[in-house]
């Protein structure tokens, strides 16, 4: 097939490559803050191996299998052996890959950056979240009132922290214990709930039901409650999600078994147990990690509703 | 069968008995939540329009569809009937089915018909139909209203501009999915 042939078959002509130059500018420039921002706090930048045997098990979240491996779906177990290891403060920008993931804020290759910090609970995460997006809209130039898809977003903080059960309470038809009952939790979240969220304030979306916890600690004193937030931005915007970190090693043992046996109850595909991470965890501090996407971050402060603007391929372009 | 994941817009899937075509399509993903698949789905019979949610374990039958080569017979008041080209047979579409078709339909002309098991739903013309002029009036120079085309009535009652020089009796051909003239006939 000839050059010209292909580029025809795929759409991805130079004129559409050169069209999107602007946001991957502006991409480039939010990478740069996101770095000088953790360099400055004395984070350490890390990169660990993408190509990994065993991925964290989670219900909804599927791997792809790559060279009798698998593509990692986040570097968070990889990070967190180096926290235990006696890093305190590390972050990484990282390429992470889901199978299935493709919509307009969607790609099934996609840009994380993750953070994690011993000493630290999910609240101190909500307010160093609040300073890193507050940062790199100052080094792009921005002030502090940004308007995103027509919606107005004042960054001025603090920012508004919503409970999962008040959300429920505010937004949706039922409560969250019934959706939670009626299997219809996520639909309800997506449908009924998210499009409120992060305008004109952003907002941290916090105290997730337990059996949505996966690798965060439950909240001392209250039954059935996680230590876990979600950031929105601009009405819709999913951006961040943060725990304060499990550390008992045997309840998170027990947590990935129960998730792969919900797994292999629905037909999908089971993954070895991570036994290294496992083996690590107990020497890990109290800490708090937060996984974050870049590309949607691109997304906000350029302006747009689609992921294929602030990337250089799309898949389907490949 | 299809699953979610082949969801996409443009397919066609069979639910409660009747055939929807995916006219809008949106995956989204709420935090560490399943897969949601929303769809603006339009019914292939009667036009109607619904949004349904779909989650990654759901599953879908293909609509049962086929297009067949078929006829133009003749229409008796509001019933149109087509003959199947290779085994003879007929079949019938209301009015409100043949809808803006119905321009063109010209005796003999080979179409598209859709159908839903056995019963027709749809018609597909070819892009282009040649029709003869039965009415139009003459020209008058100079006529800046009208600008550079008139208006002229063909042998299936539609009505269209057309260029000045085209007369009662000339045949031109006509694009069936803009409605608009393309060239006069030589013959």
């Amino acid at each position: 097939m000839s050059p010209a042939s292909r580029n025809n078959a795929t759409g991805a002509d130079p004129e559409r490559l050169l069209a999107r130059k602007s946001l991957l500018q502006l991409r480039a420039r939010v990478l740069q803050a996101l770095r000088v921002f953790f360099t400055k706090r004395g984070y350490l930048e890390v990169e660990t191996p993408y190509l990994i045997p065993a991925p964290a098990p989670e219900l909804h979240i599927d791997a792809v299998a790559a060279g009798g491996a698998f593509l990692h779906t986040s570097p968070e177990l990889c990070m967190k052996r180096l926290l235990s290891a006696g890093y305190p403060r590390i972050f990484q920008i990282a390429k992470c890959f889901r199978e299935g993931e493709r919509g307009g804020l969607h790609l099934p290759e996609f840009t994380l950056l993750e953070w994690y910090r011993a000493g630290f609970d999910y609240t101190d995460l909500m307010k160093e979240c609040e300073e890193l997006i507050r940062f790199v809209a100052e080094y792009l130039g921005h002030g502090e009132v940004l308007t995103y898809q027509g919606r107005e977003v004042k960054l001025e903080r603090p920012w508004e922290r919503l409970t999962l059960g008040a959300a429920f309470e505010r937004y949706a038809h039922i409560s969250v214990e019934e959706a939670l009952e009626s299997g219809r939790f996520d639909e309800i979240l997506a449908l009924e709930i998210e499009p409120h969220l992060g305008s004109p304030k952003p907002v941290f979306l916090y105290d997730y039901p337990a059996p949505l916890a996966a690798l965060s600690r439950l909240k001392p004193g209250e039954d059935g409650v996680a230590e876990r937030f979600e950031l929105y931005l601009g009405g819709g915007l999913e951006l961040a999600n943060a725990f304060t970190e499990l550390t008992d090693a045997r309840e998170q043992e027990e947590r990935f078994l129960r998730e792969r046996e919900k797994r292999a109850s629905l037909g999908k595909k089971t993954y070895p147990l991570p036994e290294r991470f496992l083996e690590d965890l107990p020497r890990m501090p109290p800490s708090a990690g937060i996984a974050l996407g870049v590309d949607r971050l691109v997304m906000f402060f350029g302006d747009t509703g689609r992921i294929d603007d602030v990337v250089t391929f799309t898949p389907e372009e490949l | 069968m299809y699953n979610a994941s082949d969801l996409r817009k443009g397919l066609k899937l069979q639910f409660d008995d009747e055939p929807y075509v995916i006219i809008d399509f949106q995956f989204s993903k709420p935090g560490k939540g399943q897969a949601l698949y929303r769809c603006k789905l339009k019914n292939m019979i009667t036009g109607v329009i619904v949004d349904r949610t779909f989650r990654s374990v759901d599953t879908f039958e293909p609509a049962d569809l086929e297009e067949r080569k078929m006829q133009y017979l003749y229409n008796q008041e509001q019933e149109y009937y087509f003959m199947d080209v290779e085994n003879y047979e007929q079949i019938m579409l209301s009015e409100d089915q043949v809808g803006e078709a119905k321009n063109f339909l010209i005796d003999n002309l080979e179409v598209d018909i859709l159908l839903f098991g056995e019963r027709p739903i749809g018609i597909t013309l070819p892009n282009f139909v040649d029709l003869t002029v039965t009415k139009a009036d003459p020209w008058v120079k100079g006529d800046s209203v009208s600008g550079d085309s008139k208006p002229v009535t063909t042998e299936t009652g539609y009505v269209l501009r057309v260029p000045p020089f085209i007369e009662e009796g000339t045949k031109i051909t006509v694009d069936t999915r803009t409605g608009e003239y393309v060239t006069r006939v030589k013959e």
